[in-house]
């Protein structure tokens, strides 16, 4: 082996005895390090993977959602809206969508009622959300009856239950048949929630959203892009919530750690001087001194993006998870896509990895510059 | 092989507490055989032995190493040198604590990127040389008083140096353990070692294993 690549093996080997020996210190250091950047990677995996998941899911909808104003509130799309739009260029396809909601004593609950063609759900039957069969235990054939707000009561055979894949946004679903949620609301005929519009040309959408404005003007034209901000955001602020409520116990821990690393016992300066008068150079002794730093702090990093990873993705971070996916009666319960972030695991990485070598660093290039005699005044 | 001249050194200089410790030395030290240095306290024995081991710089005056001058050459020249020509046995030993009379031993070849397994067998054979082949894995806080030195000798043979500085070899040992350090040292210039000790044991400066005692007495001299 290379000389210069046997040197650093005897300095590693040397740095892992020196950890050794200092088991107590060591040990604790590595926990308080390893549970900080479980925090952190726990926020920022769960803040990212939640963000995917939207991403993805909200990729099947609509480019552009329209709805019709009246006083500054979300009103009903009247008859012959729909035939206006398809004189726009651009648009694709344009669907009317009826949806609402509906409180449910039983569970104390709101559901989202919402119509499909006949072709996916037939005429007395429904089909439900993960979340809400399951906090309701329904599963295929039973039957339901929910009383409307008129005060009728409607009973439904459940023809399936919706996919647990995107239970973020269907936990509360209710998906039953155009005729079947006119006559359950009393919705009046030829009138519509809102307009689900495609685009084909992803340049275009701005352009058709501003035609929209212009061809009804008293509509409001909302661009999936613009929903899938609004969704980072809501989990930026919640992961910000987060951090500001951990800022102290994650400050608590990094004083913890760099006091840990910083602090170098009378045993360290008497070795310092030990390996100086036997013949270490100062670059020697700081290069350990790295290795050791570089040790611990990989160490308790991997530890603590594989401890948030398994909590994240295999335990539904279950010590975040309240806050950072928000309240409901009806928990969306799915497994996260494990998604990281390059970027994000680099950002950890160096804020975590590189202010604890240079922690080590300095008290030991202080150490490591004094005159080797010491060692014979001693 | 080692030459001396106007070495003064000081210390904390240009403060209040500026202490010299040495005033002017002038010395030639001969190749493969045993110098000590004898003083009281505070004479300088072991300022000088720092300054010819290349521990520290001379704050005036002049040492040559088989013929070159070293007392200005930058720090990383002077450790090459410390690691390569020199081996310290010091007073207190200063092993480190928690490693093996092994691993001890090998440290100062570290920085030479030799082979480990090389370092071993020279290591084992040092503890073969001392007898302490059965206490190489002990931990060194384990051993006694005379298998640290003997420890510690080892530690100062294994980059093969062509001096051993010794400070005070025998101030921690009682009779029996200081006449086996002696022994050992003969050893030593019977394999063309040289070597410089301070001490005021007069089982050491007496012993005929010494070959030249040099006295000293507040940073100078004395009956040379």
């Amino acid at each position: 082996m290379h000389p210069w690549l046997e040197k650093q093996r005897h300095l590693i080997d040397f740095t892992l005895a020196s950890l050794a020996r200092r088991k107590t210190k060591n040990l604790g250091l590595l926990a308080a390090y390893a549970t900080l950047v479980f925090v952190l990677a726990s926020l920022t995996l769960f803040s990212n993977a939640l963000r995917t998941e939207a991403a993805f899911v909200l990729a099947g909808s609509p480019e552009v959602i329209l709805q019709r104003m009246v006083a500054g509130r979300h009103d009903l799309i009247p008859p012959g809206y729909l035939e206006k739009i398809g004189r726009i260029r651009g648009v694709q396809k344009q669907q009317g969508r009826l949806w609402g909601y509906y409180y449910d004593p039983v569970l104390n609950a709101n559901y989202t009622f919402m119509a499909r063609p006949a072709s996916e759900v037939a005429d007395g039957t429904i089909m439900v959300g993960a979340a809400l069969a399951r906090e309701r235990g329904l599963a295929q054939h039973n039957t339901v009856s929910f009383r409307s707000y008129s005060g009728k009561l409607f009973t439904f055979e459940v023809a399936g239950v919706l996919s647990p894949d995107a239970e973020l946004l269907s936990a509360d679903l209710v998906l039953l048949s155009e005729a079947d949620f006119r006559s359950f609301f009393e919705y009046p005929a030829g009138h519509y929630t809102d307009i689900a519009l495609s685009v084909a040309n992803p340049q275009e959408v701005r352009n058709v959203a501003a035609k929209l404005a212009a061809a009804l003007p008293d509509s409001r034209p909302i661009l999936r892009e613009e929903v899938l901000r609004t969704y980072q955001s809501v989990f930026d602020w919640r992961e910000g919530i987060v951090l500001t409520v951990l800022a102290g116990a994650i400050l608590a821990f990094a004083i913890l750690a760099w006091e840990k690393a910083s602090g170098l016992s009378a045993e360290e300066k008497r070795e310092i001087g030990i390996l100086k008068a036997i013949g270490w150079e100062t670059g020697d002794v700081i290069r350990m001194k790295v290795w050791e730093g570089l040790l611990i702090s990989l160490t308790a990093f991997l530890l603590g993006f594989v401890a948030a990873y398994v909590h994240v993705f295999h335990f539904g971070a279950a010590v975040f998870e309240p806050v950072l996916k928000g309240w409901s009666v009806l928990y969306p319960k799915f497994a996260l896509v494990p998604a990281v972030d390059g970027l994000q695991v680099a950002t950890l990485f160096f804020f975590t990895v590189f202010p604890y070598t240079a922690a080590v660093l300095v008290p030991i290039w202080r150490a490591a510059i004094t005159d080797p005699d010491s060692v014979m005044r001693a | 092989m080692i030459e001396l001249s106007d070495i003064k050194k000081a210390f904390n200089q240009g403060r209040d507490n500026e202490y010299w410790a040495l005033h002017g030395i002038d010395l030639a030290i001969e190749p493969g055989r045993v110098t000590a240095f004898r003083g009281p306290s505070g004479s300088g024995k072991t300022t000088l032995l720092t300054i010819v081991g290349c521990l520290a710089r001379p704050t005036s005056g002049r040492v040559r190493f088989k013929g070159e001058d070293i007392s200005g050459l930058p720090e990383r020249f002077l450790t090459d040198i410390r690691r390569q020509s020199f081996g310290f046995v010091f007073q207190q030993f200063n092993l480190i604590k928690g490693l093996s009379a092994l691993e001890n031993v090998i440290l100062p070849a570290f920085p030479t990127g030799r082979p480990r397994a090389e370092l071993v067998e020279s290591a084992n054979r040092l503890f073969d040389q001392l007898q302490l082949g059965h206490r190489a894995a002990a931990r060194v806080e384990w051993l006694s008083g005379g298998e640290q030195q003997r420890v510690a000798i080892a530690r100062a043979l294994i980059n093969d140096p062509e001096v051993i500085i010794a400070d005070e070899p025998t101030a921690n040992l009682d009779t029996a353990l200081s006449k086996e350090f002696m022994a050992i040292l003969e050893s030593f210039t019977a394999a063309g070692k040289t070597v410089l000790l301070t001490s005021h044991d007069p089982l050491v400066v007496e012993s005929s294993a010494v070959h030249r005692v040099v006295g000293m007495r507040d940073g100078r001299l004395v009956d040379a």
